[in-house]
């Protein structure tokens, strides 16, 4: 048992488990941080996904030890009111059926548009690949990625 | 003035539990019950003034302000009725549906037993009730208006939320609603006492040609707290003082737990004890009547279970895989080999039990110039939820708490009072919205679980599935093979033979009266099951998700042989159609036709293009008709789905966007499964544990899918399931003619891999 300290969406959080245990535990159980979603525990489904540094990790494999200094920004922290470009278009598009995906899929491509705020569709599709959504709302979601690349470039207005 | 009198409904009276109050802070509250107007076996209490509003299901608030709150009791498994149902309620209320908030409510599930979702009937059942209560509660309003105003009721009209009469005053809704309330009061008093002429009158409903919010794009109500993340799922739900449970399971469908060793176990941080569950399921199944049924849904009581309760979920897994346990063969350990052998056995020598009989088959065959058989074979399917399943439950000495994610919160409730020996009144349920359902939270044998371990331990538990426990401990899809025969006799179609084989069961008492019933006179539908210690239940589009496939191909190569092309087969099929006074027949021809005639004409079906193969199903499931033109390319020997367009005749469409998306999941769903959908045994253990040993479809292999309607004012019809049987069927049609080789089994990928 170790004590460490995470940033996490902008505050500081201590947090006292074995270092071997994944961020996603320690966000869901002991952060309270319930948004970011367990789906398989082996990286295959991307329910799990935060940004560690801005980049797209998957938590359920991310042992808490290595987080080091590392910022982590969670589904709750992408924005609370729901104002992030790609919240935006995920709501003007009306992705979620079940929902449980969404948080992984929504930081998923926040991420991705980052890097890459002017995709092509078959970037989008490449770039969401490693996201299950067993609803399979996979059109609205590849149209809400669309959507959202709009808003932050300001392109098409 | 707006037409309300073409679809007039009788003014509820005093048995159709709609009551009302005033609220002490303001507003009126309307109780309803969104179920009993929904059919006519709904049995009454004795004592009517006993009723209290723990007997209504659903509320609507309208506030002093106007504003209108709907508590909607419907479970979401993310088919969208959460915003669906209270649309309708909207709609004849006269409310703008930005002025109404819709909220979850809290569940009766001891009173009631609909409060379910399953076979896209949410929608079908309650259509009606929702729209008499929504007038009932316009029609109050209205009647305090012109009292206020001294006018008749019929000068009066409505329109978002305000109310306006033939000499041009007007009321917004909140402000007459407490003398609504006083007038509702002395009206349910008149009926009580039985007065002569208590006031029943009619209640008008909307012409649809009126409708302002059904019909329209309307989001999903949750959707801010999903983008951000807010709790809202059983995976999240979470109390004070509550510990985590993993379950150890038998590896194998035969297998039962004899000993364990925990003490490596019992060591590892965060864990708190480690058990033996099942004395007490056992128990119940003893006496229980329907046992062979339970078992069959993976309520299986036949092996103990081992429990690690930890402080956190990793380490309540981590712990369980350290846990050593011995388990023992009890029944046969099967595999897929032997699966196909049973199933093709009782296709060749039965036993098999008619579900329909039309003419002589035997004697159609008998006199026959030709001969059409086909077998298909499909594999059994987990559910994988991404929500693995999980259950909250504090069982306490007075009473028991029970929160999650369930499609069938009643029966699950009830079974945990039987399997605690408790009263059913001391069982609560609270349902969580669920992180997918598709049949499989139909069967609550985890909420059993949480409950047994929540009893042994005495602290509110939360038991969580990982990934390999939800797939390994599934209510699968069954295994299924299909043998359809066709006898043809001068190049006629006359006799139709369908026979099914599933493992435990698949059949539905409607599907024997789909088409041709009604058309070849010499018609038959047979099933024959076999009986496994492998689990198996619903599946998204139980019945037909995989008998479409089956059905569909074998009438394209029906119409091959008969050399005919199969729309010109079709029309003229059901041009013969003679069913009309058949009470078990649902579907019509016409609507069949206009489904087929719409997609035709929007997919372009016959524009030629270059490397594209077009593949043609028209179909009739879950009360909805649904017609599919897949278009397929080969690229480097594989096929891709470029693009499925579909023609759907749900009647009346409730909410176009919640209803677009569920055909688009629907479609991918059902050609993601079709292509890829591969799980079977092997010594009694299932084959993927994991996505990385089960392939579901991803992003890169979505095609485009262009959705249209046939636009009619019949009564709506559910769409959670209907989209996707058809969506398999005619990938493989498109498949044949790109690559001339007929499917006869799923998954495709199995062709295209060898």
């Amino acid at each position: 048992m170790s004590t460490f300290s995470l940033k996490i969406n902008g505050s500081e959080h201590q947090v006292s488990v074995d270092g071997s245990t994944p961020l996603l535990w320690v966000l869901r159980d002991h952060l309270g941080l319930v948004g970011t979603k367990f789906g398989c525990g082996i990286g295959q489904c991307g329910a799990c996904t935060v940004h560690l540094e801005g980049r797209a990790v998957r938590s359920c494999l991310l042992p808490v030890a290595q987080v080091g200094e590392g910022e982590i920004t969670t589904i709750e922290g992408l924005s609370e009111d729901g104002s992030h470009p790609v919240q935006a278009a995920w709501l003007e598009a009306d992705v979620p059926q079940c929902g449980y995906c969404q948080a992984g899929q929504l930081m998923t491509a926040s991420a991705f548009l980052a890097e890459t705020p002017r995709p092509s569709r078959d970037e989008i599709k490449g770039a969401m690949h490693g996201n299950v959504c067993r609803c399979a709302a996979y059109s609205r979601i590849n149209l809400a990625v669309e959507l959202a690349s709009k808003k932050i470039t300001g392109d098409g207005k | 003035m707006e037409n309300r009198t073409k679809e007039g409904a009788r003014m509820p009276g005093r048995r159709n539990f709609i009551r009302t109050t005033s609220l002490a802070g303001g507003g009126i509250l309307l109780g309803v019950n969104f179920f009993t107007a929904c059919g006519p076996d709904v049995k009454m209490p004795v004592d009517l003034d006993s009723l209290d509003y723990h007997d209504f299901n659903a509320y609507i608030k309208i506030a002093d302000n106007g504003r209108v709150t709907i508590f909607s009791p419907n479970p979401e498994i993310g088919q969208g009725v959460k915003t669906s149902m209270p649309m309708i309620i909207a709609e004849e209320l006269d409310v703008p549906w930005a002025h109404v908030r819709v909220v979850q409510a809290p569940l009766d599930t001891i009173k009631y037993t609909r409060q379910a979702a399953g076979g896209s009937q949410s929608i079908r059942l309650s259509w009606q009730a929702l729209r008499e209560t929504g007038a009932y509660a316009r029609q109050m309003l209205v009647t305090a208006a012109a009292r206020r105003w001294e006018v008749d009721p019929s000068d009066c009209n409505t329109s978002d939320g305000v109310i306006s009469n033939t000499k041009g005053q007007t009321l917004g809704y909140g402000e007459v609603v407490r003398e609504a309330a006083l007038l509702e009061a002395e009206r349910m008093k008149a009926m009580d006492e039985e007065t002569a002429d208590a006031p029943e009158g009619t209640l008008a409903l909307k012409d649809p040609k009126d409708f302002k919010i059904i019909g329209q794009p309307v989001p999903n109500v949750d959707n801010h707290k999903i983008v951000t993340g807010q709790p809202m799922y059983g995976m999240d739900y979470r109390t004070d003082g509550m510990v985590y449970a993993a379950v150890l399971r038998p590896p194998a469908f035969g297998q039962v737990l004899k000993d364990f060793d925990a003490s490596q176990a019992k060591g590892m941080p965060g864990v708190i004890d480690v058990i033996r569950i099942g004395a007490k399921l056992k128990a119940m199944m003893e006496g229980m009547v329907d046992r062979r049924r339970l078992e069959s849904l993976g309520m299986v009581g036949n092996s103990d279970k081992v429990v690690v309760i930890a402080r956190s979920t990793w380490e309540a897994f981590q712990a369980k895989a350290k846990v050593k346990a011995t388990w023992v063969q009890e029944s046969e350990y099967e595999d897929d080999a032997f699966h196909d052998k049973v199933l093709t056995g009782l296709l060749d020598n039965g036993p098999m039990e008619a579900q329909r009989t039309d003419g002589d088959i035997d004697r159609a065959f008998l006199e026959a110039d030709d001969i059409v058989e086909r077998a298909y074979s499909s594999p059994f399917l987990p559910h994988n939820c991404m929500e693995p399943m999980n259950f909250y439950a504090d069982v306490k000495e007075a009473s028991v708490h029970l929160v999650g994610p369930i499609q069938t919160p009643e029966w699950a409730s009830g079974l945990v009072a039987d399997l605690l020996g408790r009263e059913r009144e001391a069982v609560h349920l609270e349902m969580t919205r669920a992180g997918g359902g598709f049949g499989r939270r139909l069967f609550g044998n985890y909420v059993l679980e949480a409950a047994e371990i929540s009893d042994a331990v005495g602290l509110p538990v939360k038991m969580v599935c990982t990934r390999e426990d939800d797939m390994t401990m599934g209510t699968y899809r069954p295994a299924i093979h299909y043998c359809f025969r066709a006898a043809i006799k001068d190049g006629q179609i006359t006799g139709y033979h369908i026979r099914e084989a599933a493992i435990n069961g698949n059949m539905h008492h409607t599907i024997p009266h789909f088409f041709p019933a009604g058309v070849v006179d010499n018609y038959q539908v047979d099933t024959g099951n076999y009986q496994s210690n492998v689990s198996t239940g619903a599946w998204r589009a139980p019945h037909s998700n995989f008998l479409c496939f089956a059905d569909q191909n074998f009438f394209d190569e029906l119409a091959e042989r008969l050399d005919k092309d199969p729309i010109a087969l079709r029309r003229e099929m059901l041009a013969q159609f003679k069913g009309q006074d058949d009470e078990h027949i649902e579907y019509t021809p016409e609507r069949m036709l206009g489904v087929m005639d719409l997609v035709l004409e929007r997919s372009g079906y016959h524009r030629e293009e270059q490397g594209v193969h077009k593949g043609l199903v028209v179909y009739f499931c879950h009360n909805t008709y649904v017609a599919q033109v897949a278009e397929v390319v080969m690229e480097e020997g594989f096929p891709r789905v470029k693009k499925i367009t579909v023609a759907v005749d749900c009647g009346i469409v409730v909410n176009k966007m919640g209803a677009l998306n569920q055909i688009e999941g629907s479609i991918i769903d059902g050609i993601g499964h079709a292509m890829f959908g591969d799980f079977g045994f092997e010594k009694g253990v299932p084959s993927g544990a994991n996505f990385d040993r089960y392939r579901l479809i991803r992003a890169r292999e979505v095609p485009e899918i262009a959705t249209y309607f046939v636009e009619n004012e019949h009564a709506p019809t559910g769409l959670g399931e209907p989209a996707l049987p058809p969506a398999g069927a005619a990938v493989a049609i498109a498949l044949q003619r790109a690559t001339g080789k007929r499917m006869y089994s799923q998954p495709y990928v199995r062709y295209f891999l060898e």
